[in-house]
C-alpha cells in the first residue's frame, strides 16, 4: 500500500464547541492506482485530503491512529519534513486554476522554482526540464510561454500548467481536488484524459476528488463514497456501480440524468438536504434522508464493516436503478 | 407544432459589445457575443441552449429578458417586437417572462425573507388577492412548507433557495421562464429534486422554458428541443431525442462525446477523441466557419465561407458544409 489511513478525524474548535467535520475515516491506495472520492458539498472529501497533507486552516485539528505513506509515518513528521514531502512525493492539483497560480510570477518561474528547490537542479537545467514538461502536458510554443504570466493562459491551459507543476517533482501520489469542475466539458475531457494518461505512464497514484459520477466511472479504479464526514461505502469501481450497498450510493446513481437512458426515464432524487456538520443528527447521519431507515438507524451510528457503513446494507436484489 | 405561431421568436438577432479603449480612442474592439441567431419557442415546450462558457448563451438570454439591447435583428413575444417596449407595455412584458438564475446565493436579497421576496413581486404587479396567502401557495407549489415564509436566505440550503427563486418566478404567472444554469450550482441529489420540480411545474402550468445549461444530460432530460451554440452562433438545433441520437454538426458530436456516462462497463469500451484546442476568442473570431480551427472534417471552403443553416424548413438544422457529405448518419 502506498498510502494507508486509519481513523482520520478532523474537528473544528468553535466557541468551545467541537464540531467533527470528518469522523474516523480509513482508506488506502495502491501505488499507480486511481482512487475516486465522491460526495456532495460538505461531505468532508476536500477537508480529509487537506488533512493528509497538513494543509488544514488553523482552527481545524486532525487526529488519526495512523497515516502511513510509502513506509513513513506522516503523523510523526515535523513541519519541515512535511513541507519537503509535499514538494517531492505528494503533489496537489486544485479546482481553481485561476487562483492556484501566482498571478505576478511567470509560469516559468513557478515551474522552475519547484525543481530548483526540491530536486536540487540548476536554473538552466530546471528551465530545460520545465519546457519539456509543458510540452508533455500539451502547451504549445513552450519556450515562449515560459515567460508569460497566468493571465495569458486560458482556464484549461492553466490547469495543464498545474498538472505540469504537480508532475515536475516525479511524485508518487497526486491529489486532484475537483480538477475540472471549473472547466468546460470538452476541456474537461482533454484534461482528465491527459492526467490519467500521465499518471499511468509515470506510475503515479491519483486521488481524484469529484462529485461527477461519470468522471468516476471513466477514470477510477476504486471509489470511496463520503457523506456527512464519513466514508459510507468503498469498493472497486465495477462492483460499486453494479452492486451499491449503501442507500446513499444507490440514491446518487439514481439521481443523475444520463445520456444512455431514455429521455422519459424519471430521476429519483434523494429527499431532504445534505447533512451539514453543524446540525445534530443522531445515529446514522444519512437516516433522515434514507428510504430504508428503521428505529435502529436514528439511535446508533453504524460502524464501517465489510466496506459499508450501514445497519441494513442493500442486497443485490434490492438494487434497481429505476 | 410549426403551424402555430411561436410564443417567442428570436430572428436574426445580434448582440455586440464594444470593449477596450473607449471614449476618444478609435481603437476599440467589437465582441460579437451573439451573431445572427434565430430560434423559435412554442408555447408549452422546453428549449435548451447549450454551449461552452463564452459562447453567448447567457447574453442571448439577457437579450430575451431585455437586460441588454440588441445590435441587430429582432425578438418578438406573441408576435410583438419587444425592442421598443416602454412604460406599461414593458411592465406587461415583464409580467409574462420570468427568470431563474444559476446562483441561488446571490440572486436572493439576504435581508428579505422568502415571503417578502415573493410578495414584493406580487405587489409590483398589482396582485389583487391576499398577497401573503398567495406567497405561501407559491412556496408550497415549489415544495416548501408554509414555515419557509419567514426564513431568510442564510437559513436555507442551496436547494431550498433555488425553490424560492422558482416560486418568485412563478409569482407573476409567466408564460416563459428563462432558466440560466438554474441547476448547475446544486449538489447531485438536490439537482435531481429541482429538475423534477421544473418538469412537474411545466406540465401543471403549461410553462415554456428557455433552459440554458452546459450539462448535456440535464438539458436532454428536461428539454424537448435543443440548440447548440458556439462562439455566438447556433450551429445546430433539433428535437432532443434526434439531436442526441443523430448529431450532425461536428461540434455537437464532440460535446456529446465528451460527457462520461456513469457506467464503468460502458466507459471501459468507449474511446473518445477529445476535441483539440480551445474556443477562440470572440474578439477575434476565425474567418469562415467559426469552428473550423478545431474541426476534424473541415473542407477547404470552411476557412473562407460562413455556413448557414439550410433554407429548407426542417426540425433538424445544422450550420455545417461538411454535414451533407457525411455518409454515416447512424
Amino acid at each position: 500500500m502506498l498510502l494507508n489511513v486509519k481513523n482520520l478525524s478532523v474537528t473544528l474548535n468553535q466557541d468551545e464547541r467541537f464540531i467533527s467535520l470528518v469522523k474516523n475515516i480509513s482508506f488506502s491506495i495502491e501505488a499507480g492506482k486511481t482512487l475516486a472520492i465522491v460526495g456532495e458539498s460538505g461531505s468532508g472529501k476536500s477537508i480529509s485530503s487537506l488533512a493528509l497533507l497538513d494543509l488544514l486552516p488553523k482552527n481545524l485539528q486532525k487526529s488519526a491512529d495512523c497515516i502511513s505513506f510509502n513506509g513513513q509515518d506522516l503523523m510523526a513528521l515535523t513541519r519541515e519534513q512535511m513541507r519537503k514531502l509535499r514538494g517531492t512525493e505528494i503533489s496537489m492539483v486544485f479546482q481553481e486554476p485561476m487562483t492556484a497560480l501566482n498571478p505576478v510570477r511567470s509560469i516559468g518561474a513557478q515551474l522552475t522554482e519547484r525543481l530548483c528547490e526540491n530536486m536540487g537542479m540548476s536554473l538552466p537545467e530546471a528551465t530545460r526540464v520545465s519546457i519539456g514538461l509543458l510540452e508533455e502536458v500539451g502547451v504549445s510554443d513552450a519556450a515562449k510561454r515560459m515567460k508569460q504570466y497566468p493571465h495569458h493562459f486560458s482556464g484549461g491551459m492553466r490547469q495543464r500548467v498545474m498538472i505540469a507543476i504537480a508532475l515536475s517533482v516525479k511524485p508518487k501520489l497526486i491529489i486532484a481536488d475537483e480538477p475540472t469542475t471549473a472547466l468546460d466539458v470538452t476541456i474537461q475531457a482533454q484534461i482528465l484524459d491527459l492526467m490519467s494518461q500521465l499518471c499511468q505512464n509515470h506510475g503515479v497514484a491519483l486521488i481524484l476528488i469529484t462529485h461527477n459520477l461519470g468522471i468516476v466511472a471513466r477514470y477510477a479504479n476504486n471509489v470511496n463514497v463520503m457523506y456527512g464526514g464519513t466514508i459510507v461505502e468503498t469498493n472497486s469501481l465495477m462492483e460499486l456501480y453494479k452492486n451499491p450497498r449503501h442507500p446513499y450510493t444507490l440514491g446518487l446513481l439514481r439521481s443523475v440524468p444520463r445520456l444512455d437512458q431514455n429521455r422519459s426515464h424519471a430521476l429519483i432524487p434523494i429527499e431532504g438536504t445534505p447533512a451539514d456538520a453543524f446540525s445534530n443528527i443522531s445515529g446514522c447521519r444519512f437516516h433522515p434522508r434514507c428510504p430504508k431507515t428503521q428505529d435502529k438507524c436514528n439511535q446508533e451510528a453504524p460502524s464501517f464493516i465489510d466496506d459499508v457503513a450501514c445497519h441494513f446494507p442493500l442486497l443485490p436484489e434490492e438494487v434497481s436503478l429505476t | 407544432m410549426s403551424n402555430a405561431s411561436p410564443l417567442l421568436e428570436i430572428e436574426d438577432t445580434s448582440i455586440f459589445f464594444q470593449v477596450g479603449n473607449q471614449g476618444f480612442s478609435r481603437n476599440s474592439n467589437l465582441i460579437k457575443a451573439v451573431d445572427r441567431v434565430s430560434l423559435k419557442l412554442y408555447k408549452g415546450e422546453a428549449v435548451g441552449l447549450v454551449g461552452e462558457s463564452g459562447c453567448g448563451k447567457t447574453t442571448l438570454a439577457r437579450g430575451v429578458l431585455k437586460l441588454v439591447d440588441l445590435t441587430g435583428g429582432s425578438i418578438s413575444f406573441n408576435g410583438r417586437d419587444i425592442s421598443n417596449l416602454k412604460g406599461s407595455n414593458l411592465k406587461n412584458y415583464r409580467s409574462k417572462v420570468a427568470a431563474v438564475f444559476q446562483d441561488p446565493f446571490s440572486s436572493l436579497n439576504p435581508r428579505m425573507t422568502s415571503g417578502k421576496t415573493i410578495s414584493e413581486v406580487l405587489q409590483v404587479h398589482n396582485y389583487t388577492g391576499n398577497i401573503n396567502g398567495r406567497a405561501i401557495e407559491l412556496l408550497e407549489l415549489c415544495g416548501l412548507q408554509a414555515r419557509f415564509f419567514n426564513l431568510y436566505p442564510h437559513q436555507m440550503s442551496g436547494g431550498q433557495r433555488q425553490r424560492v427563486c422558482i416560486a418568485r418566478a412563478l409569482a407573476i404567472e409567466p408564460d416563459l421562464i428563462v432558466c440560466d444554469e438554474a441547476v448547475s450550482a446544486l449538489d447531485v441529489s438536490i439537482q435531481a429534486q429541482i429538475i423534477n420540480l421544473l418538469a412537474e411545474l411545466q406540465r401543471k402550468l403549461n410553462l415554456t422554458y428557455l433552459f440554458i445549461g452546459h450539462d448535456l444530460s440535464v438539458v436532454r432530460h428536461l428539454c424537448d428541443r435543443v440548440a447548440v451554440m458556439y462562439l455566438g452562433k447556433i450551429v445546430e438545433q433539433a428535437p432532443s431525442e434526434e439531436l442526441f441520437s443523430n448529431p450532425l454538426h461536428p461540434y455537437t458530436r464532440a460535446l456529446i462525446d465528451a460527457v462520461p456516462t456513469p457506467d464503468p462497463q460502458k466507459e471501459m469500451h468507449r474511446t473518445i477523441k477529445p476535441l483539440k484546442g480551445e474556443p477562440p476568442s470572440a474578439m477575434n473570431p476565425p474567418t469562415g466557419c467559426v469552428f473550423h480551427p478545431r474541426c476534424s472534417i473541415k473542407l477547404p471552403k470552411c476557412t473562407t465561407e460562413v455556413p448557414q443553416v439550410s433554407d429548407v424548413p426542417s426540425d433538424h438544422l445544422a450550420a455545417c458544409f461538411a454535414v451533407n457529405t457525411i455518409e454515416t448518419r447512424n
